[in-house]
């Protein structure tokens, strides 16, 4: 039993006001310096990093419905790092290097868990671009190699190696693949921020921005129903699967399409799989959760929609793939489906940087693998932020990449893999 | 069987046990032990038959669990069967042999050496892994992998082969979800009407609630559903299927239906769920110890399966239920030793006095205002601790300590809500009656019955026809006024939780969560109910919140000082049983195309390769594989496979014969119209208005971010007629590009996709002029049918008059003198005969699609998917000039000017590298790097995206892209190979092969 558990055990009045991670509601001010829209993990990830870093601490989160609510809860947990672009690997090489520490700076378990992850190759174009990102990647420090049915084999025994006509030929082992307690990194970052004096406004949501001569002054918002304005200096917003809408308020377009994105979940069983093993082309991925529970993704829903809905074809698509790959869980039991909303830009990377409002800072266009960038995201935002000056590391995801065609296409190392 | 069993001496005389055939035994072992039941017993009822009231442990403690609603509603009763984990033994039909064991356990369900971490509670606090095994830094790598062990409940059986599993389809006028007495009401309504009606019932039996529960305003309930049942079974307009569950609604009423091994997917105009309610649980110490029990369960073990639910029993009520069923359990001879009634006397209606009265005659006394505070008991309940109710949640000193072995609990009810939500309804709370109703229906869904809070039998009839009412107005079958149906049987109890100080004083059965776990969630800062859930793990076991939801809602509502309404519920997600995979997999079809050709490939041993949908030969190995080429030097022959040598042999046969290769996955689109010539001019980057008839043109597609994404062969047999190639994975994206345009610009031009329609082939190599002669009429000279061009003809089948309809592409892919032929598809295989009959006499080959890598690399053609990426512009892939610079417009041209005016960065160039490199294993791959120079900080300017070697040209040669600096002919620039060690490779001009192009235009 670790000595940690030993003082709620032996106090009888657990928890002490002090455990509390998140501090009672308050009052919305008329004013902050800061105004963050948005209070899933990102936006809760700028908020502790302005605090932490900057000093910045008159800085308000404002969430619709409740901390970590949309895709921070919704998305499967995939931390990785073997994208195909420079620009990529190094973005998310540095993300993965600060969840590994995340639980002690927070003081809070992340339950960040290093399974590795597993990519299937079932054609030889699979296998060209699967070389291809194992170089890059170990280019940049990363672990990943490109190994044979036999290796493969040997990692995830159960895997059908002949699934459908299509055997798997080779995999892409990244063995930084990762994935951690979702809510809990959004919970870690809330309670690290208001801490140091960030508000967390839940059940608030943002119906307008105010935006005088091309520059935001501040934001309106509703909370049941009172109407408050709120005056800012800066504002970001970090709305995954609303960016178009919220943008469209602040009085400019984006070259992002939203997609419903599917996940689903069995019951518990006795753990039989580590690796998050993942199969682009049978649009499928699964992996077994801390609790026993076996999770599966796979591709987003083929048309554009504003509307958390579970599909029945969706399902059968992805269940009947996973029983390809997996035939013997054609006898586990599914017990949750559930939906999340992605922003998918044209080159499968991110938006982050400047928008054409001034003082109006964008972190939007995440599609589905928004969570494993949680961190890194938070930081450079928040220098971007205090600085005024675009972090190198994210120079390449500006927005005004989309006007010169500078993308940084990530298409071929996101399908199905998150 | 003659005598009857011992065990069937136990059993409650008939009418009791409706399941069960009294003749028939069945024989299992559950946790090693020998189980006798009655053929209809569930495991579940033959256990407890057997005085087995241990079925499981809980999730975190390890506490031994039994029966809780005898519904299929909760965890406790999860077993493991061979090859099933989390079987519902209360479900699961005893069968005879079946082997039966609990789950979750170390050792057995009796003695599970886990239980020890039912005194470590305490130091287990809600979240607590949250706040532990993470100091000092480090050390959660191991603490993950011990408690990674005690994850999950059964166990998966990893060698399970699926079995068969298939999907129908289903169409009604109304879908009634619960064959209840409402929701037979409703169907034989409707079907009066004329409505044609489908009847779901999860369960055997028809009659929900009437076939084992008892009412105030019905003697005899069993009469009721006969004759219920009977109308329905005999009514035309009406399919029933029972033990058929709606497992979710999906958008527009589509809902899947499990029954035995077939998903049907049923759509239905209207629907009535009538789902009813789950029976909720009292909330205090010691609530889980078997013994502990719903009314309805006993009623249910009793009525359906006769048995007897225990020696001494107690009821604890909030409503009347308790009492039908402490009247039942006194009719059936089973001692009572208490009723408690947590209300006060005053608050019970007219009809629960009257109940009161018939248990007093039967010499029962019933207690009013007084709750069990806790039940003791270490494998069955021994003794409940009764004391007064003085508010809310609050109690006296105690009053006395009853002993007992069975503890009925009737506290209320929940709307079994989650169907109706899955489709948009809401649900809300109300003070006064203490219970979560639905609002805001969508249309064509209507609820009936006790799930829209009637529980009064003569109500919920009545409410069942109102709802049929409402579907057939709907359905325009009638216009019936719509009647008010009104009850005001109040069934829930509003405070039924008992903190205890000690806890285990269980909200969750699941998830091992007490009051204390609620509360202290929210005190810790997660005030949001959904948030409460994510941080406790309440409601997401395997029951999903059926029985938590509610305590939950009341006790988190309480702690933030808000309504119940405010607070909520967790959102219900599909499905709404736990459904096997199976069910969703269906038959597993696995689609995947074939050319017509195909038994000819693998007649000739060809090794098959997927691409993309299509199976094509990848080379034709055959035994004893020999290198034949000039270039084969001993050291070479040791590095090379059979691989190799199978693609170096076809290609020089190639190169100096005559080869064949299927090309029928080629995609082939058809634009006829007067306005053909100018959707190819806007759709692709060339001019395509001045293509001459009879003359092919190259056709390259940018998308809207100026990248390359197709190209493909244009041959133009007639002014308003173009039939455009396009790559085999590429093909059904280019002709949605094409539709999709023409959407906007309404041309007048028909585009249809015709890539199954043709097959194809490839004649290539010096002689396949002369194959060819003598097939065909057309004037197959140099200047009669040159490079490039393209005819619309027959082939003549030797010995057969019939004549095949082809179009013949005289096109220069592998860099030979060669002709693609394409025919309707059904001519395929006679295609592929002739012409290698005709081939026979010049050694004809067929080559595969790996040979044509290699050869067009030769020839440097590029692939599109595999020499492109997702950022490859035109000028960098040197295809600039397949870029009209005179025509407004065309898909992606503001993207490509905006890409090509800027300095470049990269390029894709020819590379070679000596043979040598082959025996030392350094030959680079596709996909391996290149780097900005040798340095240890080099960095990455580009990757090789072909890379084979060349018997022709006995040496390795690829392309890759390079950085723009890297591109000049004669440069030097560094790959990155296998192991980490770097080659030099030489930029070469391309083509490899026949710089002058005079072969190919022979």
């Amino acid at each position: 039993m670790p000595f940690a558990l030993l003082k709620y055990g032996l106090n009888g009045d657990f928890p002490f006001e002090k455990d509390a991670d998140l501090p009672p509601p308050v009052s919305l001010k008329k004013r902050y310096d800061v105004v963050i829209i948005g209070g899933g993990g990102h936006g809760v990830a700028t908020a502790y990093y302005l605090a932490k870093y900057h000093g910045i601490t008159n800085v308000a989160v404002l969430e619709k419905g409740y901390l970590g609510g949309g895709n921070t809860a919704r998305n499967t947990a995939v931390i990785r790092s073997n994208y195909l672009t420079s620009d990529g690997v190094k973005f998310y090489s540095e993300s993965v290097k600060l969840f590994q520490n995340l639980s002690n700076e927070f003081d809070f378990n992340i339950m960040y868990s290093k399974r590795g992850q597993l990519t299937l190759a079932h054609t030889d174009a699979a296998i060209r671009g699967f070389r291809q990102r194992t170089e890059v990647n170990k280019h940049f420090g990363g672990k990943t190699e490109l190994i044979g049915p036999k290796e493969i084999k040997e990692l995830v025994p159960t895997l059908n190696m002949n699934p459908g006509h299509q055997p798997v030929l080779a995999g892409l082992w990244h063995m930084d693949g990762a994935t951690a307690r979702h809510d809990a990194v959004a919970w870690g970052y809330a309670k690290g921020a208001t801490q140091r004096g960030v508000e967390l406004h839940q059940l608030t949501e943002v119906t307008d921005v105010v935006v005088e001569n091309g520059k935001v002054t501040a934001v309106k918002a509703k909370q049941g129903s009172v109407d408050h304005i709120i005056e800012c200096g800066v504002v970001v917003q970090a709305v995954a699967g609303h960016s178009s809408l919220l943008a469209e308020k602040a009085g400019f377009r984006l070259p992002i399409t939203t997609y419903p994105l599917q996940a689903m979940v069995t019951q518990p069983v006795k753990p039989f799989l580590d690796p998050l093993v993942s199969s682009p082309a049978f649009h499928c991925y699964v992996q077994q959760t801390g609790r026993g529970e076996l999770v599966f993704g796979g591709g987003s829903d083929p048309y554009p929609l504003y509307n958390s809905r579970s599909t029945l074809e969706l399902k059968e698509e992805l269940l009947a793939h996973a029983v390809e790959l997996f035939p013997f869980m054609a006898n586990l039991k599914l017990m949750r489906q559930w939906t999340g909303l992605t922003d998918m830009t044209s080159d499968y990377s991110p938006i982050m940087g400047e928008s054409p409002v001034q003082n109006y800072y964008l972190d939007a266009g995440w599609g589905t693998w928004g969570f494993k960038a949680t961190p890194i995201c938070g930081k450079t935002m928040a220098e971007l932020v205090a600085t005024g000056k675009t972090p190198s590391l994210i120079k390449p995801f500006g927005a005004e990449r989309f006007n010169d065609f500078r993308q940084v296409n990530e298409m071929g190392a996101t399908a199905a893999s998150h | 069987m003659n005598n009857p069993a011992p065990v069937f001496r136990d059993r409650l005389p008939e009418p009791m046990g409706l399941m069960l055939e009294r003749q028939k035994t069945v024989e299992f072992i559950f946790e090693g032990e020998r189980i006798t039941g009655i053929k209809g017993d569930t495991l579940g009822s033959a256990l407890l038959a057997n005085q087995q009231w241990v079925w499981s442990r809980s999730f975190k403690y390890h506490r031994p669990r039994g029966p809780l609603t005898l519904a299929g509603h909760d965890a406790n009763s999860l077993v493991q069967l061979p090859n099933e984990p989390n079987a519902l033994a209360d479900r699961v039909p005893a069968i005879d042999g079946l082997d039966v064991t609990g789950q979750n356990v170390n050792g057995s369900v009796k003695k599970d050496k886990d239980a020890v971490l039912n005194h470590f509670g305490r130091f287990m606090p809600v979240g607590f892994y949250y706040r532990a095994f993470y100091k000092p830094k480090g050390v959660w790598d191991w603490w993950e992998k011990q408690i990674r062990v005690k994850a999950g409940l059964g166990i998966a059986d990893l060698k399970f082969k699926p079995e068969y599993y298939d999907k129908a389809f289903l169409h009604h006028d109304l879908v009634v979800v619960g064959s209840g007495p409402a929701g037979m009401m409703a169907a034989l309504k409707a079907a009066d009407a004329g409505a044609d009606v489908l009847l779901l019932e999860e369960h055997t039996l028809l009659g929900g609630s009437l076939a084992y529960s008892e009412f105030s305003d019905c003697n005899n309930p069993e009469q009721l559903r006969q004759e219920l049942m009977a109308k329905v079974r005999q009514h035309a307009n009406i399919t029933v299927m029972t033990e058929a569950v709606c497992n979710a609604w999906f958008t527009d009423n589509w809902l899947p239906v499990l029954q035995g091994k077939r998903l049907y997917k049923v759509r239905a105009k209207q629907c009535i769920m009538v789902t009813g309610a789950y029976e909720q649980h009292v909330v205090f110490r010691g609530n889980d110890i078997p013994g502990v029990i719903f009314s309805s369960a006993v009623m249910r073990l009793m009525k359906l399966y006769a048995v007897k639910p225990g020696e001494r029993a107690a009821v604890l009520t909030g409503n009347e239920d308790g009492y039908l069923t402490a009247l039942m359990l006194n009719r059936q001879g089973i001692q009572l030793c208490a009723v408690i009634d947590m209300r006060q006397a005053s608050e019970l209606s007219h009809t629960e006095k009257n109940l009161v009265d018939q248990l007093h005659q039967k010499g029962v006394q019933v207690r009013f205002g007084q709750t069990v505070y806790e039940a003791k008991g270490s494998q069955r309940l021994e003794f409940i601790e009764v004391r007064a109710i003085t508010s809310p949640g609050e109690v006296s000193a105690s009053l006395e300590t009853i002993p007992c072995d069975l503890l009925c609990m009737s506290a209320g009810y929940m709307p079994a809500y989650q169907l109706i939500c899955q489709a948009g309804g809401q649900l809300s709370y109300d003070d006064q009656r203490a219970a979560f109703s639905l609002r805001n229906l969508p249309d064509n869904l209507y609820i009936a019955g006790s799930v829209n809070g009637i529980h009064r039998l003569s109500a919920v009839m009545k409410d069942g026809e109102r709802a049929a009412i409402e579907a057939l107005n709907a359905l325009e079958l009638s216009d019936e006024a719509v009647p008010d149906v009104f009850c005001d049987q109040k069934v829930n109890f509003h405070w039924p939780i008992f903190k205890h100080p000690k806890g285990k004083d269980f909200v969750d059965f699941d998830e091992d969560l007490q009051v204390k776990d609620i509360v202290n969630a929210t005190r810790m800062g997660y005030r949001d109910i959904q948030l409460v859930k994510r941080f406790s793990t309440v409601g997401m076991g395997p029951s999903q919140g059926r029985h938590s939801a509610l305590p939950t809602a009341r006790l988190v509502a309480k702690a933030t000082q808000r309504t119940v309404s405010e607070t909520g519920v967790t959102t219900a997600r599909p499905p709404l049983t736990p459904e096997k995979l199976a069910y969703m997999a269906g038959r597993g079809f696995d689609p995947y195309r074939l050319t017509s050709m195909h038994y000819r490939h693998l007649e000739l041993g060809a090794k098959m390769i997927p691409a993309g949908l299509w199976m094509r030969p990848a080379f034709y190995p055959k035994e004893g594989q020999r290198l034949t080429g000039s270039a084969a030097s001993p050291l070479l022959l040791q590095a090379r496979n059979i691989r190799n040598a199978c693609i170096e042999n076809e290609s020089l046969h190639v190169r100096t014969k005559v080869g064949l290769i299927d090309v029928s996955t080629l995609g082939g689109i058809e634009l006829r119209g007067p306005d053909a010539a100018e959707l190819m001019n806007r759709i692709y980057t060339f001019g395509f208005l001045k293509q001459p008839v009879g003359k092919t043109r190259y056709a390259v597609l940018t998308n809207e971010q100026g990248v390359v994404i197709d190209d493909g062969v244009a041959c133009r047999f007639d002014e308003d007629h173009f039939y455009v190639t396009a790559t085999t994975t590429g093909v059904d994206n280019v002709y949605r590009l094409m539709t999709f345009w023409n959407t906007q610009w309404q041309l007048d031009v028909d585009i249809t996709n015709v890539s199954s329609a043709y097959a194809a082939v490839n004649l290539a190599g010096p002689d396949s002029r002369k194959v060819l002669e003598g097939l065909t009429d057309l004037d197959l000279s140099r200047e009669g049918f040159p490079y490039l061009a393209c005819r619309e003809g027959f082939l003549n089948v030797p010995g057969c008059e019939h004549k095949i309809p082809a179009r013949f592409l005289r096109v220069g892919f592998v860099g030979e003198l060669g002709y693609e032929l394409h025919v309707p598809s059904r001519y395929g295989e006679v295609l592929w005969d002739i012409l290698m009959a005709a081939g026979q006499p010049f050694d004809i080959k067929p080559f595969g699609v790996e040979t044509q890598r290699l050869l067009r690399l030769e020839k440097g053609h590029i692939i599109i998917g595999q020499d492109t990426d997702g950022m490859s512009h035109p000028s960098e892939v040197s295809l600039g000039w397949a870029v009209s610079k005179k025509k407004p417009y065309f898909n992606g041209c503001r993207a490509v000017d905006i890409v090509m005016k800027r300095p470049q960065t990269r390029k894709l160039v020819g590379f070679r590298l000596s043979a040598e490199y082959l025996v030392q294993n350094q030959k680079p791959e596709e996909g391996h790097i290149v780097l900005s120079d040798t340095g240890s900080d080099s960095s990455i300017t580009g990757n090789v995206t072909s890379c084979e070697y060349s018997p022709t040209a006995n040496a390795i040669i690829g392309m890759a892209y390079v950085g723009i600096e890297q591109s000049e002919e004669g440069g030097q620039f560094p790959i990155r190979v296998d192991g980490g060690s770097v080659v030099m490779a030489s930029v070469v001009s391309l083509p490899f092969y026949d710089k002058e192009q005079t072969r190919q235009e022979a």
